[in-house]
């Protein structure tokens, strides 16, 4: 008999991430002083399972490496052992850990052992202390001092180096530094060629290539290192000990070198890849640590699947049901229809499009999820982060329960992530610095979810310092963002942060104040249809506002006309809509029209003329225009006619053929037909009034178009 | 649409699913075009549809007509005359659109492609289909898989590819007049 265990993988695989979910919350909320048995069942519970299940699946090293995390949980369980804090940590180590490997199976990479070998052994060493009965003080801390950093190295170093595409143009040459290299022990040199690119698109001044190292003899990591020194931050750089793998029980590492670790599986959720690029850089002294990092990023699958409540499920059977009732009833009055029956229809057919208004709702709330999914991760986050900044920080969720759809949930993690690790890293203050200023030494990080109209808000509060509105505002005239004579209001000056390249952080921590973040997060928010603001008192602390809609699937849109054209904008975009009157047009050389409306000059696209259709207007007088706002820049968009306004599901245009420039989807009207839904920065940008454009004609001092 | 379309369409449905059905492979759905034969082949074959309305793409290639709703999902209709440069003709209740599937880098995308009528449905074992060396040169013979030869005459078999899609170099500004 054989069964083809592998079908069941992707669901282990998801019941597992559960598990460690339960574990890792779980053990946050363990009080080390008064240890709660239900508290350590349940994680002994979920260890056990990912054991059971990787046993069976023939996970071998995951069900090894959880077998020893268990056997420790019995011992506590069972009173046999005392829980410190340390030893908490030390299973939130293992929490990652496991998760590593789980998703290292999951991706089909080989499963890395390193970590999980150094645990293991710490593991191993608490369990022999209990059992020999030795003081049963040793805790993992007292192991710090054996082999520290790991740079030993005696088999040798594997390397990986991508250099950016511009490493000749610094001056650097990649043949030069293996050349070193190849002094402190005997080098090979592989090649990786695959993103070159055709000849004819080849820039000879650019490097388009990436090396497989391998370095053998006695050199140390530092002396690798120091052949990288200069290229290290614009390249990837990835360097392991040879043969570390295999490895299993070398000595212990240390906590330490553990630690580390969770450092970088937080860092591994950044959201731009940029940064995460500069994390790996950045990282490469601690080997395995580097290698984990690099792993995860391949890894990232999209988790298809989605988890539905019976009660949703059940709802919509009844729904299903009662619809097939109403069509066999229309069916049977169809059957031989004499004009008597005309009431009968009629009700009949209210009744139809009832049920498919309510099935509809009821298909899209499945999509829903609460907002708990999101605000989950964050609990750990903080926990470690505050840990590393030396801050004492008390973290509220409110709003859980809020109901958000999945594809917006998925989205907004890492831009909430950077939110929260901003609020902490630049927001609160050191314990000292609070308690001068007279508040509680503990800062208070508050994530608020809740309903307004259509749309989702998620608040970002935290107690700190506030954004300080004076180094703002200079570092932004530092930059030319704004010009110094400039006033602006403080509302202004706190939408300053969103720009591109602004950091007023003093310093670049591990953690955030590359002047990369800020920007993403807005952007990322803005492709999502939302939109996020900061309120801030000096001092007091910083409310940033999200406002997302709540789904992605459904959107309220204003039908406009265009010749024979029906369009769509996104009802959230539109400003307001006017008849033009002649005053109002002024025409700027280089044939851009610009209409003036209440001291502001705003540019006139012609839709008719950026997408080529013949329009019943062509020219601006006496046309109607609509006045939209994307990327914080207004135009003004002349169209034939407004018709209704409705909701409309949106359809991907994508799927079937490829993106279309000032087009963000398409849905299907009433009638059938298909009809494009407009995206107003595509559009924008196809009609060339950029933001210098913009500029140009524009003689209020608005900040947002410098 | 006529009835006398809608029976049609639905009996040339009819024996496509049954050449789809039968196993013997390498069969082809051939199609006028200008008063040439050409074969796809019938596995990609999704549906043969009569002329509706569509709706235009701002600023598309030429060929690509525009999208059209397919029981809820939106797929492009590309005019496979303008793809290889045989002259244009109007498109009414006469024209037929064959919905296929075609190949592209990640999953496959669904066209639709507008042709004058639908022919037969031919078999075409490996033998009988040779390159077609004249064409080799052209544009249009990245689309051409072979020429395959009955006792009687000659098709051009066809594999169609993204590259539908793609920008072409015939004047892709002309004015979108379909609605």
């Amino acid at each position: 008999m054989s069964v083809d265990l592998s079908q069941f993988h992707q669901v282990f695989f998801e019941e597992s991430y559960e598990g460690l979910d339960v574990m890792e919350s779980a053990l946050l909320n363990i009080d080390v002083s008064a240890i709660d048995d239900e508290t350590i069942n349940e994680i002994f519970r979920a260890a056990h399972s990912i054991k059971g299940g990787s046993g069976t699946f023939g996970f071998k090293e995951i069900a090894e490496f959880t077998h020893v995390v268990e056997t420790l949980l019995d011992l506590i369980r069972s009173d046999q052992f005392e829980m410190k804090t340390d030893h908490v940590d030390l299973f939130l180590e293992s929490v990652d850990c496991i998760r590593t490997m789980i998703n290292q199976f999951e991706s089909g990479t080989s499963c890395d052992m390193g970590i999980a070998g150094e645990l293991k052994v710490a593991f191993n060493v608490l369990l022999d202390a209990d059992n020999t009965k030795d003081s049963g003080d040793i805790d993992a801390d007292s192991k710090v001092d054996e082999s520290h950093d790991g740079s030993s190295g005696s088999d040798g170093w594997k390397i990986y180096f991508k250099p950016e595409l511009d490493i000749l143009r610094t001056g650097n040459d990649a043949v030069r530094m293996f050349r070193e290299l190849s002094e402190l022990g005997e080098l090979s040199v592989i090649a990786v060629i695959d993103e070159i690119p055709s000849i004819a698109d080849i820039d000879p001044e650019s490097c388009y290539m990436a090396w497989n190292l391998t370095l053998l003899g006695s050199a140390t990591e530092a002396q690798v290192n120091e052949v990288f020194e200069w290229v290290v931050d614009d390249s990837d750089l990835v360097i392991t000990p040879a043969g570390l793998q295999s490895d299993v029980l070398e000595p212990v590492k240390n906590i330490a070198a553990s630690e580390q670790t969770v450092a970088s599986e937080n860092e591994k959720s950044v959201p731009s890849a940029k940064a995460e690029k500069n994390k790996v850089a950045e990282k490469e002294v601690k080997p395995s640590v580097t290698k984990k990092v690099v792993a995860k990023k391949e890894a990232k699958t999209e988790n298809a699947s989605i988890r539905v409540g019976t009660d949703k499920i059940d709802d919509l059977i009844n729904m299903v049901g009662e619809l097939v009732i109403t069509q066999s009833m229309l069916s049977e009055l169809g059957k031989d229809f004499s004009i008597e029956n005309m009431p009968k229809l009629m009700e009949g057919l209210a009744q139809l499009s009832m049920h498919t208004r309510e099935l509809q709702e009821n298909v899209m709330r499945i999509r829903m999820l609460p907002i708990s999914f999101a605000f989950s991760r964050f609990p750990r986050l903080v926990h470690d982060m505050s840990k590393n900044l030396n801050k004492k920080v008390e973290l509220v969720l409110l709003g859980e329960q809020t109901e958000l759809d999945k594809t917006v949930m998925e989205r907004i993690g890492d831009p909430l992530v950077h939110l929260v690790r901003n609020s902490l890293d630049h927001g609160l203050e050191l314990p000292e610095k609070r308690l001068a200023a007279g508040k509680d030494e503990t800062g208070k990080i508050t994530l608020n979810a809740f309903h307004q109209g259509g749309n989702i808000i998620i608040q970002i509060i935290d107690d700190g310092g506030g954004l300080n509105k004076e180094r703002i505002l200079s570092k932004a005239i530092e930059n030319g963002l704004v010009s110094e004579s400039d006033t602006l209001t403080d509302d202004q000056i706190n939408d300053l942060v969103f720009l591109p390249g602004f950091s007023t952080a003093e310093a670049v921590t591990d953690i955030s104040g590359r002047g990369v973040g800020m920007d993403v997060v807005r952007r990322n928010i803005q492709e999502l249809n939302g939109s996020v603001e900061v309120e801030s008192t000096e001092g007091k602390g910083s409310v940033f506002t999200i406002r997302l809609p709540l789904t992605l699937a459904i959107l309220d849109g204003q039908l406009i006309s265009v010749g024979e054209q029906v369009y769509i904008f996104p009802l959230v975009s539109i400003v307001e809509s006017i008849q033009t009157q002649d005053h109002m047009i002024h025409r700027v050389s280089g044939g851009c029209d610009v209409l003036r409306l209440r001291k502001e000059y705003i540019p006139i696209v012609k839709l008719w003329d950026v997408f080529n259709v013949k329009p019943k207007h062509e020219t601006v007088d006496n046309g109607l225009l609509v006045i939209v706002e994307g990327d914080n820049i207004k135009i003004a968009v002349l169209v034939d006619d407004l018709l209704g306004q409705q909701q409309v599901v949106i359809k991907s245009i994508r799927e079937n053929y490829r993106p279309v420039h000032g087009v963000s989807g398409a849905t299907i009207l009433g009638d059938g037909t298909v009809s494009l839904i407009l995206d107003i920065s595509g559009l924008i940008k196809l009609a060339g009034v950029g933001r210098d454009t913009y500029k140009n004609i524009s003689d209020t001092n608005d900040i947002e178009a410098a | 649409m006529g009835n006398e379309t809608e029976k049609y369409l639905d009996k040339l449905n009819d024996e496509v699913s049954e050449a789809q059905a039968d196993e013997q492979g390498d069969q082809y759905l051939t199609f006028f075009m200008a008063g040439e034969e050409f074969g796809v082949d019938i596995l990609a074959v999704q549906e043969i549809r009569g002329w509706e309305p569509i709706t235009a793409i701002p600023n598309s290639p030429s060929q690509v007509l525009g999208f059209t709703n397919l029981r809820g999902t939106v797929a492009p209709i590309i005019d496979l005359r303008l793809c290889f440069g045989v002259e244009t003709a109007s498109y009414g209740n006469a024209s037929v659109v064959i919905i296929m599937s075609v190949q592209s880098e990640k999953h496959e995308k669904i066209m639709g492609i507008v042709v004058d009528a639908v022919s037969d449905v031919y078999n075409f074992s490996k033998s009988n289909i040779q390159p077609s060396p004249e064409l080799a040169q052209t544009k249009q013979a990245q689309y051409v898989k072979g020429l395959g030869s009955t006792k009687d005459k000659m098709v051009i078999l066809l594999e169609l590819t993204e590259q539908l899609i793609a920008d072409s170099d015939i004047g892709s500004n002309r004015h979108l007049s379909a609605g």
